[in-house]
């Protein structure tokens, strides 16, 4: 149970760039429930140019909706006041959210490092300059000037070493003058977080031109990187610089407590904590309209956190992207119909152009999560480049790694060892069946082994996150209970079988199909009941040359949790591969569809053509 | 949501417009409040610094970096000119002279003498906007532009590439559904806004470049078509800076597609006039369409300006149906049930029921249409 400290009910918004969303948040008996949520558009822009109009749209919503009253008479936030929520908190990512750009001197060292910070405090970052990343420095210094960055963040060097390469860095943005997105009268804020010997030239050359920060080495040594203090000063500025010149932000701020944090940083406290809660690695994506950011929490103490930003990966603005990045043939290859390229690609300029737009009829359907599918492929695939270890160190090796050939940065990204995966954003969320989420995320993700799936019901958690950040109790009470749609339990063997080759049994007990002994044949993808809330014990014994985390073919004991979908039994292979004739390949995605009743059926055989056969 | 937004393009007769043409820097205004100005008219002017060069004096001179300083032949602030020594050093025993040279005209900003580094920038480079628009300077912005005024046409597009332009409009077609084709382009066509119907072109394009017209106008492109003319596909709905020889704007989508009746009817009402057109798009917050402008220079401009705000659904509102599987027709509201309705797709979702021109009465998602904004 809530502590006294603890508040009764709670407000909280996110300002996001299209819409506003309001939640609130009650203690009963049992603990804290969400009891409503409201949505209105967001009002930074012209002609509004006030984000508190939003969040008094979404909160007057909300207020319809409950039949409170959760507003003072002046129509702010009045804590006080019997009957009012007891706390208001806000995140926000309107307006562009932070944009950031970064620069060290080595692009896959320092720099890197450096981009780890900005994404990890919520940034997007537009750039990274470095000594080394190919261009010319008048290509660098044009770069910078163009860009209009919120901020900057300028690392390189380890602590006494050399000077020269971090000060060059300094020199070009110096000849750049660059200027901030908002506010043209300010200086742009400049977080040097590199070298502490070359701080003094670092004030010498940026101090006159910008509003220079000077924090902690990002890396002091090479073996280690840290990322909390300029994390932090990100965080500060972001209040101090880009929020106080956001139109409305300064009496928003006013109203709350706790600072308004940046929504992806927000969604990055929520993931970390669901990890230590679970005791398990996760993987968390949302999936928006302009961009995909990706989350992941492994380590044996869940440690190693990182975030991504996909800027030009999302399903409505950027959807033109997805299809250049990914190409027609990737995203054709996810649907059952024929679709030719041409109509294909009319379709999603189409969508571009007119990105509120929702799919009405089941091809369109299915073309918008074959597009989601190559997003959340082309986003992991991007994810996995910064999330890993520290490159250009020494490591010490153990007797057992002697002839191993590991090279210093391998991607910590391990699909054998991720316990849950989260999807959040409209395609996930909204999508009319859950299976569909789900075989979204099996597609897109081919997590392997053992794996819960969730979905976020309505996206909420940016609003959790900054809830955790204060009162964590609420906060985990209402993720699982309202936030988590619980999809269920992936059981992937890691291995390629011939098609009708066994290459798992499963042995247990379910709670309502009683005793099982199930062959899982290669190609196959089954689903066993097992509702939200219940669990099972079960005997995974994988054929040989297939692994399910114990080793190949070796028998492994799972404890599996329910959900809505039940658990997936998924004998497509790993990696999963498709056959590459087009009828073949369109009849085996029916074949899987109807297998695990993803969509209507009738309709699916009706517009797929010929019978299928079997 | 309580407050619903249907996203709506207006197609407006006579609307009143204030542009804010802003420099990129501080600079000089040009005209005077209440001059009158022509499309063409320089409104306001500025000096953007110049491009910055470093040279690596240190490795060309093959010394320290802390004795660049003292090698120096010019100062921070000195101005130089390309091929000008700016750096000298003799080798061992003197007998060997290195010298550093300036890559271009302009000035030394700065000497280091920790990476050994010169910066040279080049001369300021001068940028000018002009008014965009014929009208009337309603507001001067002190050292950053001013706001013209006008009365006008106004008809944005969905979608565009190309920046500002202008020129005498030609409706080149008779019927919306007529796509523009390239005998429609014709030599004299020079410097003009042309507009077909449903398409335009590929050969049509093509024409058009040859001739140097200065904008077209159609219903639809196909995408291929609008990559051949980029040289890219586009990724990003973010455009207006294409380095391309004509500005192109569509007003209704991807692919073949009749141009609303009555937009052509408007443009057709106003052959021969002058058009300003900027195909620059942006669709995120804040969205930015392409727009056709018409200017009245005859007519006093005043009034406020025109919001494009939509008014919401009601029955009878005039709408376009934006999505498949009835894409680009056009529909009279009749009736917005308040429960949520189960589509093909099984998603449960606000819709409303609307009649097409032919009669048959369709059911649509709300978020599948915008309104017609006709006046």
């Amino acid at each position: 149970m809530a502590n006294d400290s603890s508040p009764g009910s709670i407000l909280a918004t996110d300002c996001g760039s299209t819409t506003t969303k309001a939640i609130l948040i009650d203690r009963d008996a049992t603990g804290y429930r969400l009891v409503a949520r409201g949505e209105a558009p967001t009002t930074v822009e012209a002609p509004f140019e006030d984000v508190t109009l939003g969040v008094r749209n979404a909160v007057g919503e909300l207020e319809e909706l409950t039949g409170r009253s959760l507003l003072g008479p002046d129509g702010l936030p009045s804590p006080g006041r019997p009957g009012s929520p007891g706390l208001f908190l806000s995140t926000s990512s309107a307006g562009g959210g932070l944009q950031m750009m970064v620069a060290g001197v080595i692009k896959s060292m320092t720099a890197e490092s450096a981009q780890r910070a900005a994404l990890g405090a919520g940034a997007i970052v537009m750039d990274t300059i470095a000594i080394d990343d190919g261009r010319r420095p008048h290509e660098k210094i044009r770069r910078i000037r163009d860009l209009r960055p919120d901020m900057i963040v300028l690392s390189g060097g380890v602590d006494g070493g050399t000077v020269t390469h971090v000060a060059q860095v300094a020199e070009l943005i110096a000849a750049a003058r660059p200027r901030p997105r908002l506010g043209s009268s300010f200086r742009l804020p400049v977080i040097y977080a590199g070298n502490v010997k070359a701080r003094e030239h670092i004030r010498k050359v940026l101090g006159e031109l910008v509003d220079l920060r000077v924090v902690a080495n990002l890396r002091p040594v090479m073996e280690r990187e840290e990322l909390g203090p300029a994390r932090e000063e990100i965080h500060h500025l972001f209040m101090e610089h880009v929020m106080a010149q956001a139109p409305g932000y300064a009496t928003l701020s006013g109203w709350t407590p706790v600072p308004i944090m940046p929504t992806p940083g927000a969604v990055g406290l929520a993931m970390q904590s669901v990890a230590r809660l679970h005791g398990t690695s996760v993987i968390g994506v949302d999936i928006g309209g302009a961009t995909t950011d990706v989350f992941s929490v492994f380590g044996a103490d869940q440690e190693l956190f990182v975030r991504t930003v996909s800027a030009n990966l999302g399903m409505s603005y950027s959807v033109s992207n997805v299809l250049l990045e990914a190409g027609a043939d990737n995203v054709l290859r996810w649907l059952p119909l024929p679709v030719s390229p041409a109509d294909l690609t009319n379709r999603i300029r189409n969508k571009m152009i007119r990105p509120t737009t929702i799919p009405q009829t089941l091809e369109e359907l299915l073309i918008e999560q074959a597009l989601a599918r190559e997003a959340l492929r082309l986003a992991l695939e991007h994810h996995r480049t910064l999330a890993r270890g520290l490159k250009g160190i020494q490591r010490l090796r153990h007797v057992g790694e002697t002839f191993s050939q590991e090279a210093t940065g391998q991607t910590h990204i391990n699909l054998m060892e991720l316990g849950f995966l989260v999807g959040s954003g409209g395609a996930l969320s909204h999508a009319p069946r859950r299976m569909q989420a789900a075989l979204m995320l099996l597609d897109a993700f081919q997590p392997e082994g053992v794996t819960r799936l969730a979905v976020d019901s309505i996206f909420m958690m940016p609003q959790l996150g900054v809830l955790w950040a204060v009162h964590p109790e609420p906060a985990a009470q209402v993720f699982e209970r309202d936030c988590l749609v619980h999809l269920g339990t992936a059981v992937a063997p890691v291995g390629v079988g011939r098609p009708g080759e066994r290459v798992l049994t499963v042995r247990g007990v379910l709670p309502t199909a009683g005793e099982v002994e199930e062959e899982l044949l290669a190609g196959q993808l089954r689903v066993l009941p097992l509702a939200p809330g219940e669990r099972a014990d079960l005997e995974l014994s994988p054929a040989w040359g297939f692994d399910v985390g114990a080793g190949k073919g070796r028998r492994a004991r799972v404890g599996v949790q329910g959900g809505v979908c039940g658990l997936i039994l998924d004998g497509r292979g790993r990696p999963l591969i498709l056959p590459p004739d087009p009828p073949e390949r369109r009849r085996k995605l029916v074949e899987w569809f109807l297998s695990v009743d993803a969509y209507p059926a009738d309709l699916l055989k009706r517009q797929a053509g010929p019978p299928i056969r079997g | 949501m309580a407050h619903a937004y249907t996203p709506g393009l207006k197609v407006s007769r006579e609307t009143t417009l204030r542009k804010v043409r802003r420099l990129p820097l501080a600079g000089e205004v040009l005209v005077h409040l209440g001059q009158r100005v022509a499309p063409a008219t320089i409104v306001a002017r500025t000096e953007v610094p110049g491009d910055p060069h470093t040279v690596n004096v240190a490795n060309i001179l093959g010394i320290e970096p802390g004795e660049v300083p003292a090698r120096m032949t010019v100062a921070a602030g000195e101005v130089v000119t390309r091929g000008q020594l700016i750096a000298s050093s003799r080798g061992f025993l003197g007998l060997s002279r290195r010298e550093a040279r300036s890559p271009v005209d302009g000035r030394v900003e700065m000497v280091s003498g920790i990476t050994g580094q010169v910066t040279l920038r080049e001369h300021p480079v001068p940028v000018e906007i002009n008014a965009y628009l014929s009208g009337v300077v309603g507001e001067v912005l002190p050292g950053e532009g001013v706001v013209v005024e006008s009365t006008g046409a106004l008809v944005q597009g969905i979608f565009g590439v190309g920046g500002e332009t202008h020129g005498p409009l030609r409706v080149a077609v008779d019927d919306p559904g007529q796509p523009l084709e390239a005998h429609h382009v014709r030599d004299d066509d020079r410097g003009r806004v042309l507009v077909g119907g449903s398409l335009v072109s590929q050969e049509a394009i093509r024409k058009a470049i040859a001739v140097e017209v200065a904008a077209l106008v159609a219903g639809g492109v196909v995408d291929q078509d609008l990559t051949d003319l980029l040289g890219r596909s586009i990724g990003v709905a973010i455009t207006g800076h294409e380095d391309i020889p004509l500005t192109l704007l569509v007003t209704e989508g991807f692919g073949p597609m009749p141009m609303a009746p009555r937009t052509l009817q408007l443009l057709q009402a106003l052959d021969g006039q002058t058009a300003c057109v900027n195909g620059a798009t942006q669709i995120r917050a804040g969205v930015l369409r392409p727009e056709i402008i018409i200017p009245y220079p005859d007519r006093p401009a005043g009034g406020e300006p025109s919001v494009c705000q939509a008014t919401g659904l009601a029955p009878g509102t005039l709408v376009r149906i934006i999505r498949e599987p009835a894409f680009g027709k056009l529909a009279r509201v009749r009736e917005l049930p308040p429960e949520l309705v189960a589509i093909e797709t099984e998603a449960r979702v606000r819709v409303l029921r609307a009649r097409l021109e032919d009669g048959a009465v369709l059911t649509v998602p709300r978020a599948n249409v915008e309104i017609m904004e006709v006046d």
